[in-house]
Formats: structure tokens, sequence, C-alpha cells
């Protein structure tokens, strides 16, 4: 194993930009709406083998990027995965080549609500038609046919990555050797949508929300909102009284009703972060395409893995309160009665939700191992020769 | 090369296994036997294990493994998912044994099971000589602190495979050096069982 001093960065590496549809020809998503012309923001890592086997499609949960690993010019900040993503890392660029891309209804690249709308000239705002979790993998389709990418090594991701993951096992079963699929659920429990719909609503009444259409004012405080009640359910219990306890923090207090405890101030300064980079109308989009996701389609679990030739890691941790355990269990249980070919671990993490970015030790051994075997070429039987 | 040394009790359970035999192994600890049977055997194998490092060790020897306690592990498949279900040196330490034996025999077309003599000379001797709960290499633990929960010999499962018309295909006993062949419930430390349900 490397140590942490050999593990290098991927690098520098340019986000680049695909372009497929035309309002002649145009992208069909699920819900039978269209969309006229459709760009994706990808990132690659590594190089494609000449037989085009050796391809990862790695998947970002709900505000993620293209950016999974390395820098891109100009900008101090890693890509999202980047502990996980590079040579000698879980996800070894110099054995894989790795793709990521921004999802559809995002705003970091890809066609989402604030993009312009060929039609009209302005910004989509809510005219952007509801998308789903397979549009999303259907674009991400798109782009692996044009990278000339056959069958992939591999899906991977956590959380919102996870349900895109567990997505092409369903869609398209055959054009993918593995699945890695980390924290989270076959679909949305009840807990889960409540969630969401309280950060929905943060963003809906703000009166700078506008029913959309805030095009250059956004509704930076509803957004904030939002993303303080995420970062609590990503937490956990003792993750936040390890992280903060109840200390006092320098700044002092916001508000009357303040102590000015350390947890207020990280929760304020992860609000005011999240509005620089994400699009509050993007939020709604992709938080409705999670709550509407069911992998079932109203049959039973198992029988959407049956036959099923592709191998799944299945990775859930202890202290996730968002995506808890049980629901990982229950794809494991369902893989088992489909006979399909699975490894489930628990992580006993303290981490949260968060787990699936901050346990990498855990995760690496897990991935580098299981991409091993994956990678491995089937045992063939060979005649001996004359 | 020289050849490989195995534990007796594998070395039992290989003789059993046929080649492409899929296997689940309840309890499969760091995947040491169902690596060989995978290596040997071209089984196809599935372990079921409750311990994290465990889970870590199996990964990385190429295996398919679920992360969970043997008590729950097989609700959920199906009827005869397997060829063989394995239970070494892990049914005495099961919480419900009636139950996951049922299962076993339900999930896999044969039973294969391994447990520590409890009737074993030596364990008798330090009862009877001593008057204290035998602590011997099959049997490590101290009274106060043993993850076993049952404590049987081999007549003891015979008798219970007769009560539920389970029907014992196979036995192996295995003493502290070799296979045992007489007075197995005295002499042998470790007994080995095939059984099925007959239909």
């Amino acid at each position: 194993m490397l140590t942490g001093k050999q593990k290098k960065s991927v690098g520098t590496v340019p986000t680049q930009f695909f372009h497929f549809a035309h309002p002649r020809q145009p992208f069909m998503l699920a819900s039978g709406q269209k969309l006229g012309a459709v760009t994706v923001a990808y990132e690659t890592y590594g190089t494609l083998d000449e037989d085009g086997s050796n391809a990862i499609l790695v998947l970002h949960a709900l505000t993620g990027d293209a950016h999974a690993a390395g820098y891109n010019e100009g900008n101090v900040q890693p890509g999202w995965w980047d502990a996980m993503i590079g040579p000698g890392k879980a996800f070894d660029s110099e054995k894989h080549f790795i793709v990521c891309s921004n999802v559809l209804g995002g705003c970091r690249g890809t066609t989402g609500p604030s993009s312009i709308n060929p039609a009209t000239g302005r910004r989509y705002d809510l005219d952007f038609p509801l998308i789903s979790i397979s549009d999303m993998v259907e674009v991400q389709r798109h782009l692996i046919d044009h990278l000339g990418i056959r069958r992939l090594r591999a899906v991977a991701g956590g959380s919102m990555g996870g349900m895109q993951g567990l997505e092409w096992l369903a869609r398209y079963p055959d054009r993918l050797k593995s699945a890695i699929v980390i924290a989270t659920a076959a679909k949305h429990s009840p807990q889960q949508i409540a969630f969401n719909e309280v950060g929905r609503q943060a963003i809906m009444f703000d009166p700078l929300w506008q029913e959309g259409r805030y095009d250059g004012k956004p509704p930076a405080k509803g957004l904030a909102v939002a993303r303080m009640i995420g970062h609590i359910t990503y937490m956990s219990e003792a993750s936040m009284a390890e992280k903060f306890g109840r200390r006092i923090h320098d700044a002092g207090r916001r508000h009357k009703f303040s102590r000015g405890f350390e947890v207020e101030e990280y929760l304020h300064h992860k609000g005011s972060r999240f509005v620089e980079r994400f699009d509050a109308n993007s939020y709604l989009y992709i938080t409705h395409a999670m709550d509407s996701y069911d992998l079932s389609r109203g049959k039973e679990l198992h029988q959407v893995f049956a036959g099923l030739e592709a191998q799944m890691l299945l990775v859930g941790f202890r202290s996730d309160w968002l995506y808890p355990a049980a629901q990982m269990r229950e794809l494991a249980r369902a893989c088992k009665r489909a006979g399909a070919d699975a490894t489930f671990c628990e992580i006993d993490s303290t981490y949260g939700h968060d787990a699936f970015l901050l346990e990498v030790d855990e995760l690496s051994h897990l991935i580098r191992h299981f991409l091993q075997k994956v990678a491995r070429e089937p045992y063939e039987m060979r005649s001996e020769a004359p | 090369m020289t050849p490989e040394i195995l534990r007796p009790d594998y070395q039992v359970i290989l003789q059993w296994i046929g080649p492409g035999a899929s296997v689940l192994d309840l309890g499969c600890g760091d995947g040491e036997l169902l690596e060989l049977l995978v290596r040997k055997r071209g089984a196809r194998a599935q372990g079921i294990e409750i311990s994290e490092q465990a889970i870590f060790q199996c990964v990385a020897k190429g295996l398919s493994v679920f992360h969970e306690d043997i008590d729950h592990g097989l609700t959920g498949y199906g009827e005869r998912s397997f060829d063989f279900v394995i239970l070494n040196q892990s049914l005495q330490q099961v919480k419900q044994l009636d139950t996951v034996l049922q299962e076993a025999l339900r999930v896999g077309r044969q039973v294969i099971v391994g447990f520590p003599n409890f009737a074993h000379l030596r364990a008798r001797s330090q009862i009877f000589f001593l008057g204290k709960t035998p602590v011997t290499p099959a049997l490590p633990y101290q009274w106060h602190d043993t993850p076993n929960l049952h404590f049987l010999s081999l007549v003891d499962f015979v008798s219970y495979c007769r009560a539920r018309r389970i029907s014992i295909d196979r036995t192996a006993w295995i003493g502290r050096t070799r296979r045992v062949i007489l007075l197995p419930n005295l002499f042998a430390v470790t007994g080995l069982f095939l059984v099925s349900m007959p239909l």
C-alpha cells in the first residue's frame, strides 16, 4: 500500500463539455418532456485503455459536480473525492480511466434550470421540466457513448450518487461490470423526504425566490437555510459533539438569541459558502428527483436484481441517520434473494452521512480490492495447445 | 514446492465439496476456508461475517461477503440457493441454534456443521478430576468469558438430528493429531457432519 506521501494528485485538470440533442432531435425525458439541447460538464482522470475496458464512472451527490479530483486552473479547491481518486488511491488513475460529470438539472456546467432556454434566450428557471434520477443516468449514458466506452468497469457513488449507481444497474445492467453503491437508498423514506421538503420550503419562502425568476438576485437566505438543514443531517450526534461541543466561537453572536456556539457559526459558514456556488432552483429540481426515485418501480426489489451479472459493493455507515445502514442492508437482502454477487459492509464510523467522504482508509481498502477483483479477467478454460 | 499443509477440518471440507459448487460460509471469519474453496474447487463462494476487520480481510482476498450476524444472515435467501451451507466452528456461538440450522437446511442442499466436542476425553477428565469447566485447545475460553453459547457432544448432535429427521450423510472425527475412528465421542476433538433435510 502506498503511504500518504506517495499518493499523488491527478494535478491540474480541465472541465470539459459535451453537447448533444437538438430542437429537431430533442433529448426525451422519462416524463415525456423534451430538452432541445443538453450540455454535460465532465472531467476525466487517467487514460482509457485501447480496448476501452478500464473506465469507471463516478457519480456525485446532491450538491457535487464534475470536479471530483485534482485542481482546476486557478482554483485551490481540490475535487470533492480527491482523497479517493488519483495515482495510487482507491480509484487509481494509473489503472483506471475515471469519468465524473455534473448531473442533469445541476448548476455546475450541465444543463439545468439556470441554463439558457434556446427557445426563449432566457434562463429556464421553472420552465425547466422536472427531471428524474433515470434522466440523469440517461445523460451519463450519452456521455459514455461519446467517450467510446462500451462497458464500464464500475459505476461508483454515495448518497444521490449511489442512487444513480442503482439506476445504472437497473437500466443498463449489461453495460457495467460492477457497481459501488455507498450510503444510499432504493427509495427515500418519509424522513428523508421531510428534510428535503423543509429545505425546499426555506428556498421558496425567501421573498427573493420570486417563483423561481430571481435572475441576478438569488434567494440566498433560503438556500443557506436549506444547506444548514442538510449539514445537520450529514453529521451525527457524536461527530457534532466532538467537532463543536458547546464551545463559543470567537466571532461572537449573530443575533440576540444566539449564544455564538461554534455549531451555529459552522452552519452559517456552510450556508453562506454554499450560495456562492449553487443555484436555488437546481436544489429544488434535484431534491425532487431524489424524493421521487424508486428503484423497485412497484416490483419487489429483488426482481430488479434478478439475473444481474454485475458485481456489487454495498457500503453503509453505522452512524448515518440520513441514509441509515438498514436501507443498505435492504439492498443487500435483495441481492441475496436475487442471487446477485454482492459484498455488503457496514463501517463502524461516527461521521454520520459525511462518512462517505471522510472514511477514506476503510473505503479505500474496500474499493481498491473490489476493483482488483472486478478488473481481473474472468477465468477462461483453455484447451492445451497441440 | 512444498505441499500446503491444511487444517484437518479444511481437508475434510475440501473432500466433501465438489468442483464448481456454490457455497455459503456462515461466520466465515477472515475468509481462509472460502478462499481455499475458490482456489482448489472453483467454488462460487459467499461469506457472512459479523466482524468488520474480518470483512476487510475477506474483501482483500477477493471474496464476496455480507456484514451480518449468523442469526439474521440467512433470511432473504431463497430455498436451496446454495449447494453447501457451512457452519464450521460457529454453530456453538449462534443464539437461535434451532432456527439457524433449519434455515441453513432450507437455503443449502447440504449443510456442513463442525464444532468442538464437549465430551472429548480431555474435557471430561477436567470436569471429573478437577471439577472445573474444561479449558482445552478446542474449547480455549474461561467459563465467564466465552463466545460459546452451546456446549454439545458428537452424540448430542446425532440425537438432535435423529429427533428432527435430519439426515446425516457423512461424518468425520478429528483428534488432536489425526482422524479418529474408534470411540469418536471420547477421542475426537472436533466433529464434522454433512447433513441434509430429506425432501
